[in-house]
């Protein structure tokens, strides 16, 4: 199926890269992310619509599943041990969740101080999330659609060429009505956006995952 | 903004120089665990002694210049741990960027916890067994449910407990470390409990490289193949330690350490 063919679309829109969107996804609906041009990273965060001191929680993820990455099928669950959505199609078949987004700060550790003044996920989570209320106190470690992380068992834990294609996306079914935030990653320092930010598409529809 | 492939380039490059450094250089420089008989306190160097019975925790506010001995008396319990910036609680552990920053999801001797905001929180001074979490969390009312068939005390509402009491709620809970919680993972993602990784006895020195206040919850691990009978008592130790010299083998440990740590030391200049 090509994102051409997708019926009951309620609200699709371009997002540049390097930027933040944020839209609540009514209970039912269905997010799509598209990979416009493959291989970049989309950080994101769930909070429950009705009270968002509820909110994805990636430790609580990881230990119903059993296992360390997302993929179809996942249950994304809360800080409350609720299902808030479900990863409902997966044309890319890797997303983390283990290493949350860049920061100025963590860059500046990471990649040396002249790092710290790059545009970073937390600078657009602040800002996006200061549209509901929130603050950076709220933002939690997020996951990372297409991104990929792999872990070896010796603990080895390396952000790698992402494997998403032009045109790969990942449908995420909502389980409750939640505020889906994003931010288009535009890390430069390391291979998750292949080194050059672009950006990505998303699309809403009534109807649930297939 | 679309970059230039010379600067794609060279950025690439840097990249795998970090990562060499990190994954190939960095561990070869690691230190041995300590042994169980290693590194006493010395008496007057002691703060405080707390005991901790299973199921339970503790708060403890630790300044720099102190570290906090964990020591899982039994070798059964695991302790689930967070902390915040004393003077400023929106600043907090944070695991993703201890594992993303130091290339590796398995801490010891010699690594570093980092906060949000690119400091480190403490470091692991000494530490006999190197099997801790920082990836699946502790326990929560949905897993002991799942394991006992009822709510019992847990790791998630211990924290709840212990944050209400000094004026923080469930928004300031962020992801936990484990000490004593030897996970691992195999080559598909599934996350496994490594046997023979425990011993009673086991400790690991924290040293705080701020001013932290932090909450320790003894229950155990919700992959803990043992439990529910893993449990026994834990002793925490506060107590009074050099700070980090220049040669500090956390500090020198890798080059985003050092960053980490010199980063840190701006507060207190």
């Amino acid at each position: 199926m090509n994102n051409t063919d997708i019926s009951d679309v309620v609200y699709s829109c371009d997002i540049p890269a390097e930027r933040p969107w944020s839209r609540v996804l009514r209970k039912g609906q269905t997010l799509r992310i598209i990979d416009s041009e493959g291989q970049q990273a989309v950080d994101a965060l769930l909070y429950c619509a009705d009270g968002p001191a509820e909110r994805y929680s990636s430790q609580d993820t990881l230990r119903a599943q059993g296992s360390a990455y997302i993929e179809l099928g996942t249950r994304l669950i809360s800080n409350k041990g609720r299902v808030m959505a479900r990863i409902t199609a997966d044309t890319c078949g890797r997303h983390d969740t283990s290493a949350g987004c860049c920061s100025c700060e963590s860059n500046a550790v990471r990649f040396g101080e002249a790092t710290k003044y790059q545009h970073a996920c937390r600078e657009n989570f602040i800002l996006e999330l200061s549209k509901h209320g929130l603050t950076k106190r709220d933002i939690v470690s997020n996951l990372n659609f297409f991104m990929n992380v792999p872990i070896d068992p010796s603990g080895k834990f390396t952000v790698v060429d992402g494997i998403s294609a032009p045109g790969n996306y990942v449908d995420v079914t909502a389980d409750m009505d939640v505020l889906f935030v994003i931010s288009n990653c535009p890390q430069v320092n390391n291979p998750c956006n292949g080194f050059n930010p672009t950006p990505i598409r998303v699309v809403v529809r009534d109807a649930p995952g297939l | 903004m679309t970059r230039t492939s010379q600067e794609i380039a060279a950025n690439r490059q840097r990249y795998e120089e970090l990562r060499a450094a990190g994954q190939e250089l960095t561990p070869k420089g690691l230190p041995e665990p300590t042994a169980l008989d290693g590194a006493p306190i010395l008496p007057d160097a002691v703060i405080h002694r707390e005991h901790v019975p299973p199921g339970w925790y503790t708060t403890v506010r630790l300044h720099r210049g102190e570290a906090l001995r964990l020591v899982d008396d039994t070798g059964r319990s695991s302790i689930s741990l967070i902390g915040w910036c004393e003077e400023d609680a929106s600043e907090r552990i944070n695991c993703a960027d201890t594992v993303k920053v130091q290339w590796s999801a398995a801490i010891s001797k010699g690594r570093i916890i980092l906060s949000d905001m690119g400091r480190v929180l403490f470091s692991l001074i000494e530490d006999t067994s190197g099997a801790h979490d920082l990836l699946v969390g502790g326990s929560t009312p949905g897993s002991s449910r799942a394991t006992f068939g009822a709510t019992t005390r847990n790791t998630q509402d211990n924290f709840l407990a212990a944050g209400s009491k000094i004026g923080l709620d469930i928004r300031d809970i962020p992801p936990c470390v484990t000490f004593f919680a030897p996970v691992s993972l195999d080559d598909s993602g599934r996350f496994l409990w490594r046997e023979g990784c425990k011993q009673p006895g086991d400790f690991v020195d924290l040293r705080a490289e701020m001013n932290l206040i932090i909450v320790a919850s003894n229950c155990p691990h919700p992959l803990d193949p043992a439990r529910p009978v893993a449990s026994g008592p834990v002793t925490l130790i506060r107590h009074r330690v050099p700070q980090a010299v220049p040669d500090d083998l956390c500090r020198t440990a890798s080059p985003e350490a050092a960053r980490a740590f010199a980063f840190t030391d701006r507060l207190f200049a």
